[in-house]
């Protein structure tokens, strides 16, 4: 990997504090582990609706969050040229990243998933292990192999002043983003008709069915969801890190599938707490260990919840059907 | 209302139904009796479309439906409460009623239905806000035919409603049946407990094997001394 995707602390911020570890620091790691985290979260989202519904874990989601990122690029960059206001690019950027990539998701499921419906377990993951290449070379092709530079669009914020060593402009906005689009995830599956249809349907597809509730389209649905998250966290991540490569889906992919398991895969604040819990280990790690340790880290947590509570945090042990 | 005309139907390769032909006409509950295995919730799987007939068809107000996906069956009004209930745990007992009025958009209705229900088993009015899960076996009953007629349905399919309740309990889902049933839903009921069935139905047919074996009023099959003898233990 040419390079790491997250950087939990700003460049030239490390060495100044790791020779104390006073309470700051503290304060700082935990903040950007809270930022990562929220990404990591983001991306879980969408893993545990999709195996919630047809227990299908879509490795190819990693890849829509890349599009997502790819897609604001592009957009901002035209947008650019044409001489719009940093902020507005940036709205208008991740709506058509949002947009775009929820497209690709709703398209993903139609052409890789839905045929092999019925199919063995097995079927579908390599499909979606398949796809997740497809994507990557796609992109690899289309655009580049190199990291390409992501403009900086966020306007400064002055209140941020007092606390700038803990959280900068884009810190903040990816907190205030992945928290906002939680609460509006938990809102439309609490309380709007589809929201209710969807737990049914994840709950026992055949009665479902028996209502009147077409499965398909939920199943559509669901991807469609999952893809704006996912895409929503990459133009938050690629605002962030300042650049945007064909690879970043892949290592961010498998690191919110962590968080999703972590938290007990198919609950939805299960996924937001394995993020966050992720995300702050892991920048723990970097700040009081070593950078190296990171991913390290992550899978070896991934193990070890696989080991001795593969339900996750959050999960509710399977009942044996008698 | 509802005619089914010769249907096969089969699992991978194992045939579950043979030439099953039957017919509910309005206004009726018609029975379906027969032992463990005989094909009869397959019978119901069929009519709303989650198996498929091989052969055969069935018919509603003389149009064919057995092409239909199920939810178009279930908008013209035929809504079925499985075997086992299949309550969504999870969710309340008001979002499991809410689920049953999916494909409804009218408000009004809806809410008259809502106490309706509400009316019948008032026991849910007062659990309105538990989990489905929560709720023992003869309320998730009662929660399963409430979300169902929640459909507003013309032919309410009930697959083994007495399965495991308490005998007072039968009785009284029972009498919800017939009352049901007087208040203009027709009914096809599908049972092992073949005496209280056949005491609330008018017609009864008999299956074996994946096949119907005998049709007939229900107080003839009551007083028929094969069914008495092989489903009545007496």
């Amino acid at each position: 990997m040419a390079s790491a995707p997250f950087c939990p602390l700003r460049p030239g911020r490390t060495a100044a504090h790791k020779n104390g570890m006073d309470v700051q620091y503290f304060i700082e790691l935990f903040f950007s582990g809270l930022t990562r985290g929220s990404i990591y979260a983001l991306i879980a989202l969408g893993y545990t609706l999709v195996y919630g519904i047809i227990e299908l874990i879509n490795f190819a989601h990693g890849e829509i969050y890349m599009l997502g990122a790819f897609t604001a690029l592009l957009v901002a960059g035209v947008l650019g040229i044409m001489g719009f206001p940093a902020g507005g690019i940036l709205v208008v950027a991740a709506l058509a990243a949002i947009i775009w990539s929820a497209a690709y998701g709703f398209t993903l499921e139609k052409v890789a998933y839905k045929p092999l419906r019925g199919a063995p377990r097995l079927s579908p993951l390599i499909s979606a292990i398949g796809m997740s290449i497809f994507l990557q070379n796609y992109v690899l092709l289309a655009q580049t192999s190199e990291y390409l530079p992501f403009p900086r669009l966020l306007p400064d914020m002055e209140f941020l002043d007092y606390i700038d060593n803990i959280m900068g402009p884009s810190d903040f906005l990816i907190l205030v983003c992945s928290m906002l689009a939680m609460v509006a995830l938990t809102l439309f599956i609490r309380y709007t008709k589809m929201g209710k249809a969807m737990r049914a349907t994840a709950q026992n597809r055949k009665m479902a069915l028996l209502l009147g509730i077409n499965a398909d389209r939920i199943i559509s649905l669901t991807f469609i969801v999952g893809s704006a998250l996912a895409a929503l966290g990459g133009v938050l991540i690629a605002s962030h890190m300042g650049q945007v490569n064909f690879s970043i889906g892949f290592l961010a992919g498998l690191k919110a599938f962590t968080a999703a398991v972590l938290g007990g895969i198919g609950s939805i604040p299960g996924a937001v707490v394995g993020g966050l819990v992720l995300g702050i280990a892991e920048s723990f790690t970097t700040g009081y260990i070593s950078g190296n340790y990171e991913d390290a880290l992550a899978f070896a947590l991934l193990i070890f919840i696989l080991i001795f509570r593969p339900d996750g945090i959050l999960g509710k042990a399977k009942v044996q059907k008698v | 209302m509802l005619e089914v005309k010769g249907i096969d139907t089969f699992y991978g390769n194992i045939q579950a139904l043979r030439d099953v032909s039957l017919r509910v006409d309005d206004g009726e509950i018609v029975t379906l009796i027969g032992a463990n295995g005989a094909g009869k919730s397959t019978t119901l799987m069929t009519i709303c479309g989650i198996n498929r007939p091989r052969k055969g068809e069935i018919l509603w107000n003389g149009e064919p439906i057995h092409n239909l996906p199920p939810n178009e069956i279930v908008k013209l009004g035929i809504s079925q409460v499985p075997e086992g209930r299949l309550i969504f745990p999870d969710l309340s007992v008001r979002e499991n009623l809410d689920l049953g009025a999916f494909l409804r958009k009218d408000k009004q209705g809806i809410r008259s239905d809502m106490d309706y229900v509400f009316d019948l088993f008032p026991i849910l009015a007062q659990r309105r806000k538990q989990a489905g899960g929560t709720l023992s076996g003869g309320e998730q009953q009662m929660l399963a035919i409430s979300r169902a007629l929640m459909g507003r349905p013309k032919l309410l399919l009930l697959d083994e409603p007495s399965l495991g309740l308490a005998p007072i309990i039968i009785q009284q889902i029972f009498k919800i049946i017939q009352k049901v049933n007087a208040d203009g839903t027709t009914v096809f009921l599908v049972e092992q407990n073949a005496n209280q069935a056949l005491r609330i139905a008018h017609r009864g047919y008999v299956m074996e094997n994946g096949r119907i074996v005998m049709s007939d009023a229900a107080s003839k099959l009551l007083e028929s001394s094969d069914i008495r003898a092989a489903y009545l233990g007496m």
